[in-house]
């Protein structure tokens, strides 16, 4: 299908490990809206084992909500005739355990990690990566090539025209696996060599026989250079040609769709990738789920996801408690429940997944939970998401104090759109506790948009946006995004309560003069749609955008929270003393009327 | 969602359980359909590829990875002792001559001539499946798989730790709220199936795996105690692999809880008798629960079907499964069509119970709640 051909209807839908979710939207007076949207419980697993059902399912309750007919003869109608029918039908899946993809290179930081970057940027879940200097030893690296037993395994290794022995070594540990592929006991696992172009030869005498090998330019060609783009499409067609085919029902699905069947994250990538370039924004994107959460990133262009595969919410809270500690999540609660009961309500959400927070107090250590998990993802992903690694470049004297080797690409004075997903975010019953949250995880710095999606449609406007862009655009800022607001915050420390910053806020019928100290937030309401115009003047040890102590004007967004002003300082620190750190918790959640008043006043056991 | 309940885990006197046990790799099966089997029985077996071991000629000889055929004194498929030369360069009048040895049993496997590495696999490593429960053999799958039936009293837990084990079941307590400590461990609990209440403790879980029970299925654990007694925290619920001398299955989950009574009452009623355990655990897509199997060899009694009854309706007893009142019991009085607004302002489905224990009215989330049976 052309891109950005004319559509005046679509339907998409996104099927995930549980649940099948569909979106009709429609072309209403020159602009693309969502219409309805249903779901249904994925059918990929016995008893039912044919994926199609639960699309037409989820697509039967579209029907039934819109009054338009989708369905005729087990087949989604198409184009569009009258009131029946779409023009386009589009899907992503994440069913079946996504795309599980093991990376082999040469040195972890260099080869091998462009290879996971590459692998994760086509929406693969990385099992592991193997690399010459990852401590193992050759029957470890085969046991656990076997052991995993991957949808694929992507080799890379070598700049192109360098030395081809060490590459060809880590394909002969592959050889020496064998492994079988996790779907299709039958079939011969694909392997993609990404490497030095040179060793080809020599990779497919020691692959070709053994293994379903497919030949790609080298993504890392030179030291200087990485070229992601022939490796991850070529993942994506693997992805369909074996994963997909493999899948109950996915052969019948992949002839219904009027383009490839994406990976749920590659979709929301590529939604990601095309908002930053087409507004040519700086945007950071977290969708937290129960296992899982997934991290993107677009600054200057460049395009990073992330999949911190056991930070979530449910199935993987348990790890959050064991990456984080339990001192780490009970600093962002006032109240002093007992250390050993929240433990084991922590422990209780990971093997009872479905429950919900019943109590106040049980909320607030399940968002503590949340913002020490998007904490730890976000941590994972500036590691990452850099600049190449092995690259010769001058230091200067800050560099030479600097912890670790390359430098992150994400620069959180430059953001300008942060976006939440996931229940804990989507769901949180105000939505002033997804910003609080968003704040206390994310840090952001200077002035940046915050939004949540509102009910995760961003894998199906993803892959519209592969068809159509402009829809996908139009889509995703009227129904899909819900703005917050924006979010102030100078960068730097002070003493508490010492001043920090002036702020004059004019606009949206109102105008402010505010002088924040060190540690305190404030809200402004500025609704959604609205603009204000603000004149922020930080002391001499902060910095807002313009360098440290230097004013700077803007215009800010509102949202259904409003301007929040945070003098906390950055990174943030929260007060060592107990007492004080409860007192100015219960002074943010008030003023940013994060919780009902009892539980902001501490009146809540 | 039509069904927002968690299902509540099985527990029943008469199934027909049905175990498939297979191979890594095509083997040998020991047994045939129709033969009776013990739990402990060796039912089929095959020997998995060696460990590869990599050496590189080219290095030890100091000579270019071309060349290393022509210094090679074995061929692939060779089979080579531990220290035996495998490739030497020639003599130069009797002097700089150099060997590389085999650093382990095994055979060739390959010879590379752009690497210059031989790899050596090692001796095949032998792989022995049991029967893992008295029953009949109903299935045998070539010579990779064969399936082993018992009708038998089963209990789903909620949580387990350790792999698949055996032993004669044994009450170390009277009731399903005793405390399992350390004192209630002796000699006479080696190789059992340990039965305790509403927890047991680190102590005696230590206690267990020392005189070697096979197994501890208890109400609960304290989360910090399970962690100490794995030696790591537990980060996912996906177990079965861990090494610590004994099985656990959790029925309820963390925390001081007791056991249900309709499960103790399975247990209780079984002292004595040969059971099964395994505490794999996956809480993911493809579920796995961990399970106690109580076979009846003899019995030829109909097995209950599996419980798929679609809700929840007044009347139905359910266990709460999370605060304010995780752990108790109580029976459903009303569940209202309408959203509502809980504590925390979120809307959400609600249904109204008794509590079984002070007959106080409360209103839950319909997530919060598992169906159980009395």
């Amino acid at each position: 299908m052309a891109a950005d051909m004319p559509l005046r209807s679509i339907l998409a839908t996104d099927c995930g490990s549980t649940t099948t979710k569909a979106i009709l939207i429609e072309l209403v007076e020159g602009e693309y809206r969502l219409r309805v949207r249903g779901e249904a419980p994925t059918t990929v697993e016995a008893p039912y084992e044919d994926v199609t059902r639960g699309v037409l399912n989820a697509v039967s309750e579209v029907e039934e909500v819109s009054g338009r007919r989708l369905i005729a003869d087990g087949d989604i109608i198409r184009p569009q005739r009258g009131d029946q029918g779409v023009d386009a039908y589009l899907s992503t899946s994440s069913a079946g355990g996504g795309l599980q993809v093991m990376v082999v290179g040469l040195v972890r930081t260099m080869t091998a990690e462009s290879a996971q970057r590459a692998a994760l940027g086509a929406g693969a879940i990385v099992m592991d990566v193997l690399a010459l200097d990852d401590g193992r030893r050759d029957y470890e690296r085969i046991q656990r090539m076997r052991e995993l037993r991957p949808d694929m395994i992507l080799i890379s290794g070598g700049v192109d025209g360098g030395e081809q022995r060490r590459v060809v070594e880590m394909a002969e540990l592959v050889g020496a696996a064998n492994p079988r592929a996790r779907l299709g006991a039958k079939y011969e696992l694909p392997v993609i060599f990404a490497g030095n172009a040179d060793a080809r030869d020599a990779i497919s005498d020691t692959l070709a026989d053994k293994t379903a090998l497919t030949l790609v330019d080298n993504l890392r060609p030179t030291m200087e250079r990485e070229n992601l783009g022939p490796a991850r499409a070529e993942i994506q067609e693997l992805f369909l040609e074996h994963v997909m085919a493999q899948a109950p029902g996915y052969s019948e699905l992949m002839t219904w769709t009027d383009a490839d069947i994406m990976p749920t994250p590659a979709a929301v990538g590529s939604l990601i990738e095309a908002i930053a370039k087409r507004d040519g924004i700086n945007v950071v994107g977290v969708d937290i789920g129960g296992a899982t959460t997934d991290v993107f990133s677009v600054f200057e262009g460049v395009f990073n996801r992330t999949v911190s595969a056991n930070l979530g919410m449910s199935y993987s809270v348990s790890n959050v408690l064991a990456e984080t500690g339990l001192p780490n999540i009970l600093r962002w609660v006032t109240e002093q429940p007992d250390p050993g009961l929240v433990g084991n309500a922590i422990r209780n959400k990971m093997i009872r997944p479905t429950t919900i927070p019943q109590t106040l107090a049980d909320l607030t250590i399940e968002q503590a939970a949340a913002r020490e998990a998007l904490r730890l993802a976000f941590g994972q992903h500036k590691l990452l998401a850099t600049e190449l690694k092995g690259i010769q470049r001058q230091r200067d004297i800050a560099d030479a104090f600097a912890a670790g080797g390359a430098q992150t690409l994400v620069e959180m004075m430059s953001l300008d759109l942060l976006v939440g997903s996931g229940g804990v975010l989507s769901h949180a019953p105000r939505r002033n506790q997804a910003a609080l949250m968003l704040i206390d995880a994310f840090e952001p710095e200077g002035i940046t948009r915050l939004a949540v999606d509102s009910i995760f449609m961003m894998p199906q406007l993803g892959v519209l946006s592969t068809v159509n862009a402009e829809a996908a655009r139009q889509v995703f800022y009227r129904d899909c995004l819900i703005p917050l607001g924006t979010c102030i915050a100078p960068v730097g420390h002070g003493r508490p309560g010492s001043p920090c910053l002036r702020v004059r806020l004019t606009g949206g019928g109102r105008s402010e003069d505010l002088q924040l100290n060190v540690g305190e937030m404030r809200l402004i309401p500025l609704p959604e749609g609205q603009t204000a115009e603000v004149a922020l003047d930080p002391v001499r040890r902060f910095d807002v955008g313009a360098g440290p102590g230097r004013a700077l004007t803007a215009t800010v967004q509102g949202g259904v929270v409003g301007v929040v002003i945070d003098a906390r300082g950055r990174p943030l620190r929260l007060p060592e003393d107990e007492a004080e750190r409860i007192s100015a918790i219960r002074a943010w959640n008030a003023e940013l009327d994060v919780y009902p008043r009892n539980l902001a006043a501490g009146e809540v056991a | 969602m039509a069904h927002g309940y968690t299902p509540g885990l099985r527990v029943t006197e008469r199934a027909l359980v049905r175990r498939r046990r297979h191979l890594p790799l095509p083997g040998q099966v020991h047994v045939q359909v129709g033969e009776r089997v013990s739990a402990d029985q060796l039912v089929a077996s095959t020997e998995l590829p060696g460990n590869v071991t990599n050496l590189n000629v080219a290095h030890e000889l100091s000579c270019t990875p071309a060349d290393v055929p022509d210094y090679l004194v074995v061929s692939v498929g060779d089979a080579v002792e531990i220290g035996e030369v495998i490739a030497e360069t020639r003599a130069l009048w009797g002097l700089f001559h150099s060997v590389a040895t085999t650093p382990v049993s095994g055979t060739v496997e390959t010879i590379s001539e752009v690497t210059g590495q031989v790899l050596i696999r090692g001796k095949p490593i032998r792989v022995e499946i049991d029967a893992y429960l008295d029953g009949t053999v109903i299935e045998v799958e070539g010579d990779e798989a064969i399936t082993v039936e018992a009708r038998a009293a089963f209990l789903q837990g909620i949580l387990g730790v350790g792999g698949e084990a055996h032993g004669d079941l044994k009450l170390v307590v009277e009731s399903p709220d005793a405390v399992v400590e350390a004192d209630l461990i002796d000699d006479s609990c080696a190789g059992c199936v340990l039965v305790g209440g509403s927890r047991v403790t680190l102590e005696a879980l230590r206690a267990a795996a020392e005189v070697g029970a096979a197994g501890v299925v208890v109400g609960g654990v304290h989360g910090m105690d399970l962690n100490e007694f794995l030696g790591e925290p537990l980060g996912v619920a996906i177990t079965g692999q861990e090494d610590v001398g004994t099985t656990l299955v959790l029925t309820e989950g963390f925390g001081e809880i007791a056991m249900a009574g309709r499960s103790w009452k399975l247990l209780a009623a079984r002292s004595g008798r040969r059971t099964s355990i395994n505490g794999a655990t996956q809480i993911r897509a493809g579920v796995i629960r961990p399970e106690v199997i109580i076979p009846e060899p003899e019995a030829t009694w109909e097995a209950d079907g599996v419980d798929v009854s679609a809700g929840l309706a007044p009347g139905s007893y359910v266990r709460l499964i999370r605060e304010p009142y995780f752990g108790r019991l109580a029976i459903v009085t009303d569940l209202p069509e309408q959203l509502q607004q809980i504590e925390t302002e979120a809307h959400v489905r609600v249904l109204r119970a008794r509590l079984e224990d002070t007959g106080e009215e409360i209103t839950v989330p319909r997530a919060n709640v598992e169906a159980i049976q009395r």
